[in-house]
């Protein structure tokens, strides 16, 4: 009686026909567009090929001469970062209560989440411009500059995880008569300090890289050491420094994996 | 003795989940809380310590009114009920000691929650209580790596250390085994006579109920249909406990409002 249909198809992602290959079409047509209005210069770019040559060329070999310049501006860049960190995390600890829904009171919340996201609504570069003029070239400008996108991340990754905990032990700590702060003490803290250090590791590698660039505007670090060699065209020197940074990274960036992976 | 009288409970604008119920507890009874799903047992359980907010009604704990306290009263008023959950409840990151002295936070300073300086007298309470259930030796080890249990005699340790006026226990043997089961079933009555403590406890299995408790107390949504001992419970009043669908209920409630 009823055959058994031996075909399927995987439903379209996009049910309507008309819908999906509509927007296929606009896609395309934006595309031609987009290449058709844009100038693009040919010329310029075979030109910015033969400079590009210039600059490798020069490059090579790299030159560690000033490694004592290296370093300094390398151990600035630590120092930017760990102050960032450790400034940030301090920060985004009571701003993330603030801003976990299931925590706060509604007024409250508001203004946590505001304040994130204004911390997270600007690339660092600009913040750094911005302290830079507030609080003149150097260090200091780049350790601000870092805090504020620490606090962006931090705190908004954490207020998510406070709002993802287990409930059953803050009403267990309500049962008992616990106040306020011995609550979130003991019901709250312990739930979410694995992800709070695995934040602030990451964080820690985080800002080490992003000292590097924000130092390029001024604000310290071993940036600024790479934009004044790149500006007195010691391309040698900076791509000695480009090596030590992708160097350091990674060495980071596999340190802190390795912790973040120990603690979950 | 706790008395509770014309409690009621409605979510939003639906038909109350606790229809002006009156129950009274005292002495060191056993009570059994027996009912289907969504017959407003933990409800019950949580409005007497107003982990969920009365509609209204009024539950009185020897000689508190504890509908009518503002934060802090209810702050220092809960302290005096003990709560055992289904789920425990515990912090798993924390040692079995921070666990059994969270239950004196509402007594000791911030300050000394925060450093657990706890009180010796506290610790001494502690170790005496972990003595008598039989987990003192875990006092240094971590909440999650413990049985379920001896995770709930920490949750039932933590209760004891409010030195309550009455323990309430919602589902405290439902994520057990049955053996485990029967062992904290067994240990609350027995905590109960020791400490002369009343202990009411919601529990889904009839025949542990039947064993251990002193009383009986059949809910069928939101109202009390038994209330008696054990023995009196035959199959009579366990198909009335249990039988019927909500809707046809609520028909009946709405016929009668």
């Amino acid at each position: 009686m009823n055959a058994v249909k031996d075909t399927w198809h995987k439903p379209p992602f996009i049910k309507s026909p008309a819908l999906r290959y509509g927007l296929y079409a606009a896609v395309a047509i934006y595309v031609v567009l987009t290449l058709a209005t844009l100038p693009i210069d040919w010329d310029r770019v075979s030109d910015g090929m033969r400079r590009a040559q210039r600059i490798f060329s020069g490059a090579f070999p790299p030159n560690f001469e000033r490694s004592g310049l290296l370093i300094d501006g390398f151990l600035e860049s630590l120092k930017i970062a760990i102050l960032a960190t450790v400034g940030g995390i301090a920060l985004s600890v009571p701003l993330a209560f603030m801003a976990a829904r299931n925590i706060s009171v509604k007024p409250v919340y508001f203004l946590g989440r505001g304040i994130i996201i204004v911390a997270r609504s600007f690339h660092p570069v600009i913040v750094a411009i911005i302290f830079v003029k507030a609080v003149g070239f150097g260090p200091f400008a780049g350790a601000l500059t870092l805090v504020v996108y620490s606090v962006g991340f931090v705190a908004k990754l954490l207020a998510e995880r406070i709002e993802e905990i287990d409930f059953g032990q803050v009403e267990a700590m309500r049962s008992v008569g616990a106040g306020f702060i011995p609550t979130l003490a003991y019901a709250v803290f312990p739930q979410i300090m694995p992800r709070l250090v695995g934040l602030g590791i990451y964080q820690l590698d985080s800002n080490l890289r992003a000292s590097a660039v924000v130092g390029i505007v001024g604000a310290g670090g071993i940036g600024a050491t790479l934009a004044n060699a790149f500006g007195r065209y010691d391309y040698d020197f900076a791509l000695a420094i480009t090596m030590v940074i992708v160097g350091v990274i990674l060495v980071s960036e596999a340190v802190s994996g390795f912790i973040r992976k120990r603690i979950a | 003795m706790l008395k509770i009288t014309k409690l009621t409970k409605r979510y939003g604008s639906g038909d109350p989940v606790l229809k002006e119920l009156d129950l009274t507890v005292e002495g060191d009874q056993l009570t059994s809380v027996i009912g289907s799903s969504g017959a407003g047992k933990s409800t019950l359980l949580r409005c007497i310590n107003r982990l969920v907010e009365p509609t209204s009604g009024s539950v009185d704990l020897n000689g508190t009114e504890f509908t009518a306290l503002h934060r802090r009263e209810l702050r220092n008023a809960r302290r005096r009920i003990g709560m055992v959950f289904q789920s425990f409840n515990l912090i798993d990151r924390l040692t079995v000691m921070e666990n059994v002295q969270s239950g004196r936070l509402g007594y000791i300073s911030t300050w000394a929650a925060l450093t657990r300086r706890y009180p010796r007298e506290d610790i001494r309470h502690a170790y005496e209580l972990m003595e008598r259930v039989g987990i003192a030796h875990y006092a240094d080890r971590r909440a999650d790596e413990l049985s379920g249990g001896e995770r709930q005699r920490v949750g039932v340790v933590r209760a004891l250390m409010q030195r309550p006026e009455i323990l309430l226990a919602d589902e405290p043997t439902a994520s057990l085994d049955p053996k485990t089961s029967e062992q904290i079933m067994s240990l609350l009555r027995d905590l109960a006579s020791e400490l002369k403590l009343p202990v009411i406890i919601n529990i889904h299995n009839v025949t542990e109920a039947k064993e251990y408790s002193d009383r009986i107390v059949g809910m069928r949504y939101g109202r009390i249909i038994f209330d008696d001992k054990p023995g009196k419970l035959e199959k009579a009043e366990m198909d009335e406990i249990y039988a019927g669908v909500p809707a046809m209920d609520r028909a009946e409630v709405g016929a009668v409002a």
